[in-house]
């Protein structure tokens, strides 16, 4: 467990190791980067195994930073946040898998990739809302780059477009922060000092307050309608990036919400708990519609992102330890699924047949020329509507039966939602891989055959699928770590709604 | 007539002399030379002044010669060292064509 | 031999192995997964009936073996098994229809190049069904109930490079997904409200009084019991599955998988899954008829929505020409009856009329398959005819299952379960209405079934492919004759006379006497009247004068061209459906997409444009004020330095003439000075 400070400092020093690595040879680059992420995952799984599930946070690092202001270098775990490592570990080793066919300028790549993965470990793992921040700051900048330089599709005007909707909730946030630190009673940025001193203030005050940092948060988690960033985003960035992208940064915005605005101003979120479940709710049918009708591939998966997302947010504003432990499973298994779906769509398809358009692809027999791509989609789609066995279904489960308990209305237009996943989800999977096989039309001639699937990708893809397949027959295996964490002290006022 | 005004005016005659060759000869080792004769018409200033002149700490106007005669050698140095280098560069000496640091 | 309860999963996890195998199997093994799946299938066959057997040995009681899924907080999601009669029957009953029809497709599925994977996904669908039977929580059957759904589109869907095909199979899974946003959120709002998913649980279970009796207490504002809420909800699921009106529109299009997954779907897996769900169910379906102020009843709504189904199927039938069409019409109307027999308060005659119905439906299916496989895929009943001589097994148990369906009295299985159903509804003192549109179906039975054999196997051939027609191999015959045997032995485990079956699955005493058979006789009498009736006047419209060429107009056609063709268009209801509900999605979807793409998207790009334009007007203001006024600056100077610079000529000359002349000028100066 005292290990876990480690996969942010061996993600950083990976990041330098594989830019000057990358200077000689973009082989040793993408060993370095698959070395470090599977280390930093190798750590992750080992605290996990010696993880005594509770309801404090467990501290790790603790020593003051920045005296003047109280600022503290404070990272600690729980329960919520170790389900959040274990899953970025996971997310970037597959990454690295599915980006190892990049050629240009190699290591720069990976030394950007290796850098967002630190920052987002560090968020996970702080428990000062300073560094918590910095932390978030920091992943910003590796994103920008990984888009604008190793995109496709207007890659400038989504790198900008995510970096700006990214800076702005920031912005929002760190406004929130200071208002609390700077007229209230606290001693420095830690999360119950925070709290503390925010009680004490004006009940509007703390609406005000909470609204913004929420906000500001929920941008990055891709809450209706700040959410345009994410399809254009995802569309934009390489497959690597666009995995983390909707694996873990958008889980970002989603665990600061949970685990800043929730606990520091419970008062706001019972404030503003309607708005924010109706915002979710109609982010999910919303997202769900819009991509019914998209005829680009990636825009579908990309819209998906943003309706499993209002899952979450939609558990996050019921407010109850039932819907928020749904909330945190489905950042886990949308972590996983979207991964995946953005592997098998930016890496192995387009990679090989160069079209994202569904109309092209209509044409091309792909379950034939890529039956293990066809079988890992298929897979990846039903996990993606909320089959059972897989992880989505006891996430989304316990997110309705959350929901339900504070209003039958969300929880039904949320099951809505689901009727819709499933439309667009087979629509995508008989389009995209079992259209209407034209042997004229096919781009596998004798002289340009497709490339067969390579060794990185099918290990990237087993790996993802037997995540979500093991987190969708045995839950347990990550609701034992959520559970008790959401009775932790800092929790318990969100419960309460604020009340003493 | 005192040996004060004799002195200057053989001083002054050197020191023309010297200022013509310097201005009218293109040989750079000419114009040097009409250089040093320059030179030795201030050290003959110094002395005729020194000797002649009001009472001053004695050996004063020999220790100015003398330095004065040492950096005129050191100068003689340089500028010789300067012509071959210039001989070099354009084989010849006129200090017409060494024109070369022209603004 | 008995099964103990907790070894149940046995039955469910055998062709889930097979499945597994089956998927992972080159498509050369085909032997193997063929032949692990019918294994697999044997084996739980054999469990079952000993399932059965410990069933039947202590028939009221519900042995269960509960154990926890994953923690909720204070409480666990609980999974578990249930033995109980109504399990085990179901069980045996699918397995054995299952084998059969696994048996049946190894000759009929032989030249499919994705052999092995069609017996993956049979094995995966008979897997998630007999999860769904053994299911002791609503959440387990509700799991199962979903990978039926995820089983038959992927089943539907096999041929999926036919447009078609991969239409029906989304449809079947949007629609049945329709009804099971019902079940899901059903089950919700009975988690909620009670606190458990599980059926029985020792006096805990949501099926056991406490919960009912606290169910039944809640009302809501609009006068509802809370179960009778929760019962509607649930009932929209099995409505998915089992093919009610209004989501029929699928079952029909169902027919595009191949000719053995039709046989599944329609005789044992899905559509058997709504009528045990409600079946299962009933103590909750049924807790709100005691509540005489109540504005609705469950049950009553399903005796409605039953009685229309039965009676839509049945008149739609009439005017299909696709040989597999008529029958999944006629699955349509059965299913019907048996939600028709659920409503009004008879779940045992639904249960025995859903068995039956498992044997000759599955018999008529296969039998069909095997017109069509010897007939090289011509369904089309106006291009074959002829085939009596030329397939004598196929036409003998087709004509069984025929007559089964039809409610031939006495001696076939579907006239008894039949008359239970009608001897319930006629015992129903709400409203004779379900009883009359039972009546009208049996009439409408037997007519289009008397069509579809006469058209089918009697007259002349009317295509090549009719011509050509033998009979099929003793693989493909021989689930047939079983299956026509059991269509007919069936029916006697259950006549008025001898209700065994009834009286083992609601654990009563059994009591036989001749008597009960004519208590009822009058309506006895009128239905084998009725069926007299539609069987004569089939035959007199089509057997009487057979049809000569397939272009020859239907004799219906001619009598009443427009009802005719209502019916041939199934009554226009999928048009509806695209009009209103399709049409509606696409246009929100355009709108969102709209919405997305020109509003928010134009607002993001607005400011984004703003942002630049006032960058640009800023960037203007800077050059020409700041940096234009250091540059000038900054240029003069140089300018300046460069005119200097011309006096550095490089003549030493020059400068030692320009010092002599300052020279003299000072000189001149000192000395002047020096005058004055």
């Amino acid at each position: 467990m005292n290990l876990l400070p480690y996969t942010i400092y061996f993600s950083f020093a990976g990041a330098v190791l594989s830019l000057v690595a990358g200077m000689r040879s973009a082989a040793t680059a993408r060993a370095v980067a698959l070395l470090t992420t599977v280390a930093c995952w190798g750590l992750t799984l080992y605290a996990a195994c010696g993880f005594t599930p509770s309801s404090e946070m467990l501290t790790l690092v603790d020593v003051l930073w920045i005296p003047q202001l109280g600022i503290r270098y404070h990272l600690a775990a729980d329960g919520i946040s170790l389900t959040l490592v274990v899953l970025t570990g996971l997310a970037a080793t597959a990454g690295v898998l599915f980006s190892w066919n990049i050629e240009e300028r190699t290591g720069e790549f990976f030394a950007f990739y290796l850098a967002l993965i630190g920052s987002v470990y560090g968020v996970f793992l702080s428990a000062d809302a300073f560094l918590f921040f910095t932390f978030y700051e920091i992943a910003i900048v590796p994103k920008y780059f990984l888009i604008a330089n190793w995109g496709s599709t207007s890659r400038e005007y989504g790198a900008m477009k995510l970096a700006l909707y990214s800076f702005a909730g920031s912005a929002l946030v760190l406004a929130g922060l200071l208002w609390i630190y700077a007229s209230g009673p606290a001693e420095g940025f830690g999360l119950g000092q925070l709290a503390q001193a925010a009680v004490t203030m004006g009940h509007r005050e703390q609406l005000a307050i909470f609204a913004l940092i929420f906000t500001g948060f929920a941008v990055l988690a891709g809450m209706f309608p700040f959410h345009t960033w994410a399809p254009t985003g995802h569309v934009a960035a390489p497959t690597g990036a666009s995995m983390l992208l909707a694996g873990v940064v958008m889980k970002l915005g989603a665990y600061g919400c949970l685990r800043v605005a929730m606990p520091l101003i419970p008062a706001g979120l019972d404030f503003w708990q309607p708005v924010i479940a109706w915002l979710a709710v109609a982010g999910i049918i919303y997202a769900g519609l819009v991509a019914l009708v998209q005829d680009n591939f990636k825009f579908v998966i990309g819209y998906s992102s943003v309706s499993h997302m209002g899952f979450v947010l939609l558990g996050l504003a019921a407010a109850n330890p039932l819907a928020v432990a749904g909330a945190v499973l489905q950042m886990f298994s949308h972590g996983v699924i979207a991964g995946l779906l953005f592997a098998v769509v930016g890496r192995m398809v387009y990679e090989r047949t160069h079209t994202r358009q569904l109309e092209v692809l209509r044409k091309m027999p792909l379950h034939r020329l890529m039956p293990f791509t066809a079988v890992v989609f298929v897979l990846a789609g039903l996990a993606s509507m909320g089959m059972p066995g897989f992880s989505g279904f006891p996430a989304e489960l316990t997110i309705l039966i959350g929901t339900w308990q504070v209003s039958k209305v969300w929880a039904l237009a949320a099951a809505v939602g689901v009727l819709i996943a499933a439309a667009f989800t087979l629509r995508v999977i008989q389009v995209s891989f079992f259209g209407q096989a034209n042997s004229a039309a096919l781009p596998s001639t004798p002289d340009h055959p497709l490339a067969p699937v390579t060794w990185p990708e099918r290990t990237g893809a087993i790996l993802l699928l037997a995540a979500t397949l093991l987190i969708g027959l045995k839950p347990d295996l990550l609701h034992n770590w959520i559970g008790p964490s959401l009775q932790s002290p800092l929790m318990q006022a969100i419960w309460s709604g604020g009340a003493p | 007539m005192t040996p004060l005004h004799l002195c200057l005016l053989i001083s002054t005659g050197l020191f023309c002399i010297g200022l013509a060759g310097a201005l009218a000869r293109s040989n750079t080792i000419l114009v040097l030379l009409g250089i040093e004769l320059m030179l030795n018409a201030a050290n003959l200033n110094f002395i005729a002044f020194w000797r002649f002149g009001p009472p001053s700490p004695p050996a004063n106007g020999m220790i100015f010669v003398l330095f004065s005669i040492a950096v005129a050698a050191a100068e003689a140095a340089v500028g010789l060292a300067l012509i071959i280098a210039v001989y070099r560069h354009q084989n010849n000496i006129r200090l017409q064509d060494a024109t070369r640091l022209k603004g | 031999m008995t099964l103990p309860v907790q070894y149940l999963w046995l039955i469910p996890a055998l062709p889930l192995l097979a499945a597994g195998i089956g998927a992972l199997t080159p498509r050369n093994g085909r032997n193997l997964a063929a032949g692990s799946a019918i294994l697999a299938m044997a084996v739980a066959f054999v469990l079952s009936c000993f399932a059965l057997n410990g069933a039947l040995q202590a028939p009221a009681t519900h042995a269960v073996y509960n154990f926890a899924w994953f923690d909720l907080g204070h409480d666990a999601l609980r999974l578990g098994l249930l033995l109980d009669p109504l399990t085990a029957f179901m069980c045996v009953m699918v397995t054995f229809v299952g084998l059969l029809i696994f048996i049946f497709s190894l000759d009929y599925m032989k030249e499919d190049p994705n052999y092995s994977r069609f017996f993956c996904f049979m094995s995966l669908f008979a897997a998630a069904m007999l999860g769904l039977l053994v299911a002791n929580s609503l959440l387990l059957l509700f799991i199962c109930w979903e990978l039926v759904g995820l089983a038959s589109y992927l089943l539907i869907g096999f041929w999926f490079h036919k447009p078609s095909a991969a239409a029906a199979a989304k449809k079947a899974f949007i629609t049945t997904r329709i009804g099971d946003l019902g079940l899901l959120l059903g089950m919700l709002w009975l988690y909620d409200s009670s606190g458990s998913l599980l059926f029985y649980d020792g006096g805990h279970g949501v099926l056991e009084a406490a919960n009912l009796a606290s169910l039944t207490g809640q009302t809501l504002s609009c006068g509802l019991a809370v179960s009778t809420a929760i019962g509607l909800l649930i009932f929209c699921g099995a409505a998915g599955k089992s093919g009610q009106f209004p989501l029929h529109v699928w079952l029909p299009d169902a027919m595009e998988g191949p000719t053995p997954v039709s046989a599944l779907i329609h005789a044992a897996t899905m559509v058997a899954a709504g009528v045990f769900l409600v079946a299962r169910a009933y103590p909750l379906m049924s807790a709100d008829t005691l509540i005489a102020t109540a504005p609705v009843h469950a049950l009553t709504v399903v005796a409605f929505i039953g009685a229309l189904t039965a009676l839509l199927g049945a008149l739609i039938a009439c005017g299909q020409t696709d040989i597999k069409r008529v029958l999944a019409f006629s699955t349509v109307s059965q299913l019907g009856y048996m939600m028709l027999a659920l409503g009004v308060g008879s779940w045992t005659a639904a249960i025995f009329h859903l068995l039956t119905h498992a044997f000759f439906k599955a018999l008529l299916f296969l039998g069909a398959g095997s017109v069509i496989h010897a007939a090289h895929h011509e369904q089309d009943i106006r291009s074959l005819g002829g085939l009596r001589p030329r397939m004598k097994i196929t036409f003998a148990t087709f004509a069984i299952g025929m007559m089964a369906l039809s409610g031939v009295p006495f001696l076939f299985s579907g006239f008894w379960s039949k008359e239970a159903i009608l001897h319930a509804a006629h015992e129903w003192n709400v409203s004779p209405l379900p009883l009359y549109a039972g009546l009208t179906a049996v009439v409408l039975t037997a007519f289009y079934m008397t069509r579809l054999v006469a058209e089918t196997f009697f007259g002349q051939a009317r295509s090549p492919a009719a011509e050509h027609a033998h009979e099929n191999h003793a693989v493909m015959t021989g689930p047939l004759v079983l299956l026509a045997v059991g269509a007919v032995l069936l029916g006697f485990l259950g006549t008025p006379a001898c209700p065994w079956l009834q009286a083992r699955l609601s654990g009563t005493e059994l009591h036989s006497s001749m008597s009960q058979l004519f208590a009822s006789g009058g309506l006895l009498l009128l239905s084998i009247g009725l069926v007299g009736a539609g069987l004569v006047t089939g035959w007199w419209l089509y057997g009487r004068k057979l049809r000569q060429t397939a272009e020859h107009r239907d004799p219906l056609a001619v009598a009443s061209p427009a009802v005719m063709a209502a019916l041939a268009s199934r009554l226009g209801f999928d048009e509806l459906y695209a009009a209103t509900v399709g049409r509606l999605n696409s246009l929100t979807a355009a709108l969102a997409n709209g919405l997305d793409r020109w509003v928010i998207g134009g607002l993001v790009n607005f400011l984004g444009q703003f942002g630049v334009f006032s960058g640009t007007l800023s960037r203007e203001t800077a050059e020409s004020t700041l940096n234009h006024g250091f540059d000038q600056v900054s240029a003069s100077i140089r300018g300046s330095g460069q005119r200097y610079s011309r006096a550095q000529t490089g003549e030493a000359h020059g400068y030692l003439r320009v010092i002599a002349m300052a020279f003299i000028v000072l000189v001149l100066l000192l000395v002047l000075g020096g005058s004055r």
